[in-house]
This record gives C-alpha cells, sequence and structure tokens, in this order.
C-alpha cells in the first residue's frame, strides 16, 4: 500500500527540466550524500573500460591455450591463475566484460523500446488496448520468469541473439507496468490538453510529450534490471544456452570451472563468478542511486 | 470461496498451455525438424510430421495438444524414448523436496532476522539486513553454490561430494511420498535419512540464501509499517505485554506483504532451481530438462516448462488461499 503511494507521489508533479548545471550539483550531492553510490559508479566506469578496451589491453589471447602451464595458481604472470587448457582467467575475465555487458544493453534497451511504448499506449489509449497488453503481460508472469527464458531459447535456437530476446520478454510485464502507470497518470495533464487542443495527433503526443517525461523513470528501471539482466543471461549460458565455449563470458566460465572446484582448484571459477557479482552488485546501487537523482523528493 | 478461485485460475492455465503449445508450433524453424533431433534425415522428419500431426492445421493441433495434455501425455523423449510425462513424474519430488527446504529455511532465518530488525532499527541485527538484502540480490546462484561446496566439501570436509541425493553407500528409501527425508523416517531408517540430508543440506542453503532478500526485506519493512499504526499504538498504551504487541498484533498484520512476495519468491525459486539442481547434480526436473536442452530434445523441455507453470499458477492459488486464512477481511469480501 505505502509503497504505491509512494511511488505514484513523484508522479503526479511533473516537473519541467532543470538546467543541466543544477542537475550536475544534485548528482554530486547524491553522491556526496552516498560513498556508496560513488563507489558504484567507479565501478561502473573501470568495467565499462574494460568492456571497450578490454580486449586490446589484456595481457593473453584469451582464446589462447598453453599446454605446459594449465590450471596453474594466481600468481605474478597469472594474476587470476589458468584454467584446463592453460588459458589466461585475468585475461579472458576482462574481455567478456564485453559480451555481457553487451548482451545486458541490448536486451535492455529492446524491452525498453517494446515494453515501455506498449506500456505507454496501454495507459493513454486504455481499452482495448489496455487489456491486450495486459493480458500478455499477465500470461508471461504466469511462468516462472527464468523457465520461460529457457524454453525461449529452447525454441527459438541457442543462440546468444535468443538470450538477448528472451531477457527482453521476461523483463517485458515490468516495464509495461511502470510506463502505463506513469502515462495514465499524465493522460490528463494540462501539458498534454494543450497539446491536443493545438490540433496534435495522438501518436504526436505520445511520443513527443508523453515518453519525454516518462523517459527518466524508464532509466533507473534500465539500471535496476541490468544487474537482473546480466544475472539471468549468465545463468542460461551456465546451464550451456546461448554462449558456446571458448567464447569468453562469466557464466560459462563458472559452468567451465565448477568441475575444478570440487578437486580445489577455486580461482576457475571464483574470479569469474566474482567479476559477475561484482557488476550485479554495481547495477543494483547504480540503479539505487540513480532512482535517487530522479525522484524530485529528493531535490533540494 | 475456493471454487470462486479455482475459476480465476482457468484463463492464466489456458495462456499458459497455449504459450507452450506455441513456442514449439509458430517460432521460426520447422518443430518437425526439433521433433526428430539433430541426426534426422529428410524423411524422418517428414514421418515426424506425420505422427504429430503438423500438417494439419493451427488449431486442430492446439486440440489435439490439449487433449494429449488431458489424457496425461507429455510426448516421447528423444533420447531416452520414455514418456516425458512418467519421467517428470518420477523427478518431481526430488526437485520439489529440494525447494521446498530452501525456502523453510529461508523463511525459519528471514522472518525472524526481519522482526529483529524492525524492532532494534539501527542496530547490528539491522544492519546485517540489509547487507543481506542487498548481497542477496547480487549474488548469482549456481556461484554460491560452488562457493559453499568449495568451502564445505573440498575445504572443510564437512559435507559429501556434490553428487545427486544419496551417495552410493546408502540404500534408497521404500518409494511413499517420494520425499527422502520423509521416507526414511517412515520406515525407520535413520542412516538413510541421515545421508539424504548431509546431501541436502548444502543445495537447500543455496536457494534458502538466494531468497533470504526479499523475504527479510519485506518482513521488515512490513513490521515497520505497523509498528507505526494506531492499534499498536493503542495495544501498548492498554499495557499488553511487548511480547504480544510485537508477535500477536503486529506480527499477525505484517505477515500480509510477507505472503505476498512469497509469490515472487517462487517465480525465482524455480528458475533458481534449475541451476542448483545442475550445480549439485540434482536428480529433479531441472537437470531433466538441461540435459534435454542441451540435446536439442524438445518435449521433455515443453513438458518441464508446463509442468512449472501449473506448479507456479498452484503455488500462486496456494498463497491467495493463506491470505485468506490470515486476513478475515477478504474471506468476508470474496
Amino acid at each position: 500500500m505505502s509503497e504505491a503511494s509512494l511511488t505514484a507521489a513523484p508522479a503526479t508533479s511533473v516537473h519541467p527540466t532543470p538546467p543541466s548545471n543544477s542537475i550536475l550539483r544534485h548528482a554530486v550531492d547524491v553522491v556526496a550524500d552516498n560513498p556508496v553510490t560513488g563507489l558504484a559508479f567507479g565501478l561502473f566506469a573501470l568495467m565499462a573500460l574494460s568492456a571497450v578496451f578490454g580486449p586490446h589491453v589484456v595481457p593473453y589471447d584469451p582464446l589462447a591455450s598453453d599446454t605446459s602451464a594449465t590450471l596453474q595458481p594466481p600468481s605474478l604472470h597469472h594474476w587470476f591463475g589458468t584454467d584446463l587448457v592453460g588459458r589466461d582467467i585475468f585475461s579472458r575475465v576482462v574481455a567478456a566484460t564485453r559480451l555481457d555487458f553487451m548482451i545486458a544493453i541490448a536486451s535492455v534497451a529492446l524491452v525498453l523500446v517494446v515494453g515501455g511504448l506498449a506500456g505507454i499506449a496501454a495507459g493513454f489509449f486504455g481499452g482495448w488496448t489496455d487489456r491486450i497488453v495486459g493480458r500478455i503481460s499477465d500470461t508471461i508472469m504466469a511462468f516462472p520468469l527464468f523457465v520461460l527464458a529457457m524454453g525461449i531459447v529452447a525454441a527459438l535456437g541457442n543462440t546468444v541473439t535468443n538470450i538477448v530476446i528472451a531477457t527482453a520478454i521476461i523483463n517485458f510485464p515490468l516495464y509495461v507496468r511502470i510506463a502505463r502507470a506513469e502515462a495514465n497518470v499524465r493522460r490528463e495533464a494540462g501539458f498534454v490538453q494543450a497539446a491536443r487542443l493545438s490540433g496534435n495527433s495522438n501518436a504526436r503526443i505520445l511520443l513527443t510529450q508523453i515518453t519525454p517525461n516518462i523517459l527518466p523513470i524508464m532509466m533507473v528501471q534500465v539500471s535496476l534490471t541490468m544487474g537482473y539482466a546480466i544475472l539471468n543471461a549468465a545463468g542460461l549460458s551456465f546451464i550451456g544456452l546461448g554462449v558456446k565455449p571458448p567464447t569468453p563470458e562469466w557464466g560459462i566460465m563458472v559452468a567451465e570451472g565448477a568441475a575444478n572446484i570440487i578437486s580445489g582448484e577455486w580461482w576457475v571459477a571464483v574470479f569469474p563468478g566474482g567479476a559477475l557479482m561484482i557488476a550485479v552488485f554495481c547495477f543494483n546501487l547504480l540503479g539505487d542511486g540513480l532512482r535517487d537523482l530522479v525522484d524530485p523528493q529528493r531535490r533540494k | 470461496m475456493i471454487l470462486r478461485r479455482f475459476v480465476t485460475i482457468v484463463p492464466t492455465l489456458i495462456g499458459v498451455i497455449v504459450v507452450t503449445f506455441l513456442l514449439t508450433r509458430v517460432l521460426p524453424g520447422d518443430p518437425a525438424v526439433y521433433f526428430a533431433g539433430p541426426a534426422a534425415t529428410p524423411q524422418s522428419i517428414a514421418e515426424v510430421r506425420k505422427s504429430l500431426g503438423l500438417d494439419r492445421p493451427l488449431p486442430d493441433q492446439f486440440l489435439r495438444y490439449v487433449s494429449d495434455l488431458a489424457h496425461g501425455n507429455f510426448g516421447n523423449s528423444l533420447s531416452t524414448g520414455q514418456p516425458v510425462a512418467a519421467e517428470i513424474a518420477s523427478r518431481l519430488p526430488a526437485s520439489a523436496e529440494l525447494t521446498l527446504s530452501g525456502l523453510f529455511l529461508a523463511i525459519a532465518i528471514a522472518v525472524p532476522l526481519g522482526i529483529f530488525a524492525a524492532v532494534r532499527q539501527g542496530s547490528w541485527i539491522d544492519h546485517l539486513c540489509r547487507v543481506i538484502a542487498t548481497a542477496g540480490v547480487s549474488l548469482p546462484v549456481f556461484f554460491t553454490g560452488l562457493l559453499l561446496v568449495y568451502v564445505f566439501y573440498f575445504r572443510l570436509g564437512w559435507s559429501p561430494p556434490p553428487l545427486g541425493r544419496l551417495d552410493a553407500f546408502a540404500t534408497a528409501p521404500p518409494d511413499i511420498t517420494g520425499f527422502f527425508l520423509i521416507d526414511s523416517l517412515i520406515s525407520g531408517n535413520f542412516d538413510t535419512f541421515r545421508a539424504a540430508l548431509s546431501q541436502l543440506i548444502l543445495p537447500a542453503v543455496t536457494l534458502a540464501i538466494f531468497s533470504l532478500a526479499p523475504i527479510t526485506r519485506m518482513t521488515r519493512a512490513s513490521m515497520l509499517t505497523a509498528f507505526g499504526s494506531e492499534f499498536i499504538r493503542t495495544a501498548r498504551a492498554s499495557g499488553l505485554s511487548r511480547r504480544t504487541v510485537i508477535l500477536t498484533y503486529a506480527f499477525r498484520n505484517a505477515l500480509l506483504p510477507v505472503v505476498t512476495t512469497l509469490g515472487m519468491v517462487f517465480s525465482f525459486l524455480l528458475g533458481a532451481n534449475v541451476l542448483v539442481e545442475k550445480v549439485f547434480a540434482w536428480p529433479g526436473i531441472g537437470s531433466y530438462a538441461v540435459e534435454a536442452l542441451l540435446q536439442s530434445d524438445f518435449a521433455p523441455v515443453q513438458g518441464f516448462v508446463l509442468t512449472m507453470a501449473v506448479l507456479y499458477v498452484a503455488l500462486n492459488l496456494v498463497i491467495d488461499m493463506l491470505y485468506s486464512m490470515i486476513d478475515p477481511r477478504v474471506r468476508v469480501e470474496a
């Protein structure tokens, strides 16, 4: 109950966008207020850098095996040790950042556009549009989400693209719900009526008036679901879906290291698993920080 | 009233069946190729197409699928040739035992933890609660499982190797409920009970860690809401003991949102179950589906998705009923 009224409160007060230096000052405020958010921003920057430059700066070729140095524990030469065929785990963990981020970003972008637009249309038009979109969401929600993702990847075919699509589909109801609620609140807002009176079509109002106003709230959702998207994709590749070995990807690397855990070679699974954990943790913190940033109640 | 609730799940069930049907029929690619497997010849594909009725129009196929389901026929596995329904039925108790133990463990830890965190707001237990709530959602469940295996099997040697429900030396208990813990107790076989328990602990703890976070957070939040309400002030003012106020007044009211969260927890738990079964080589329906997936054996996967979805719908129904048992107001309105 209280949660619903809390999320509805900021929605009713639609603020005009403040000038950019005030946003910047507010961002500094938020980070200073909560050093953990600052840490998350820092970690995110580091991971973004490894995603962009990672494959070019790592000390070893992430795919090159070296049969003379298999299952070496972490050392000065191999910071994170080596795996069963002698590949450098540090290089693989860093190089994997790009693929894991790509999967997460692509699936979240997909669901942001499709789910966001469907939700906005449902909230704005109501009636049949609302009922159809609602029914689709309900049906997706009737499945345990990871299980549905498994089924979708199995049916569509075992590729990375289909992991992206499956992850987007299971996040669809969440985006629809938020976009729908926000659009519904603004349907009769003064600026929408003004736009309508000056002769804009519904489609134009949706795209130029409603969507820009909802975007900040949706962006918070994006960073909150990024962590879940990475976890979901890694889970799918852990059970052998999507990413094919020897491609470096965190989930599949943990799966490869699973057999070594039992015989004590912990580093094969622990470093990629740790990277995955930090990435998810960082996105969750970032989402919380971003929510503080966007939430008008926290603006001074 | 219960009957009316059953009616509300009918459209959901129809939706679930339609989706599992569509998963194989409308999506790109030829379902006959899927069902015939990777080593199929054009001839065998044509044969499969005919035997599955794929040469007929879509509504026909759907009716046939539904009538097969009504007869308990989920198709046959390609790799083993066995009927999928029988295999899932024989593996279901293993998954159920694991999931339920994990859930009960999580509730047993999370609910008291949430209550304490709310009662002593700002204390170390409250901070612990916050750490668990943040860390719990970030931990990949398969990774937690592997870490536990490393520490408790390899390092400390306290738990048996993560290879299924029983080690090779123990004999399986007679099949009464399918739950090894209960069956071994019924038959008075305490060695088997101990063996089964020692295999179960690590995977159950893994699942419990995973579901701790939402339950703890929800318990804490709804206890705080309850503490802030007027009936608690009245109860306190009338001099009731602290214990009565917390457990009888606040907790009973705080339970409602917690029970609602359980629905979401189950969605995550049933998915996480698949990953945990893979880590611990647990012979449940999750590992059955994973094995089938890797061999492009689609009938078991389809049966698995359907079973999980029906289970999830049923669990939500149970949660609804729990809800009306706890909250008398729901009963009156319905």
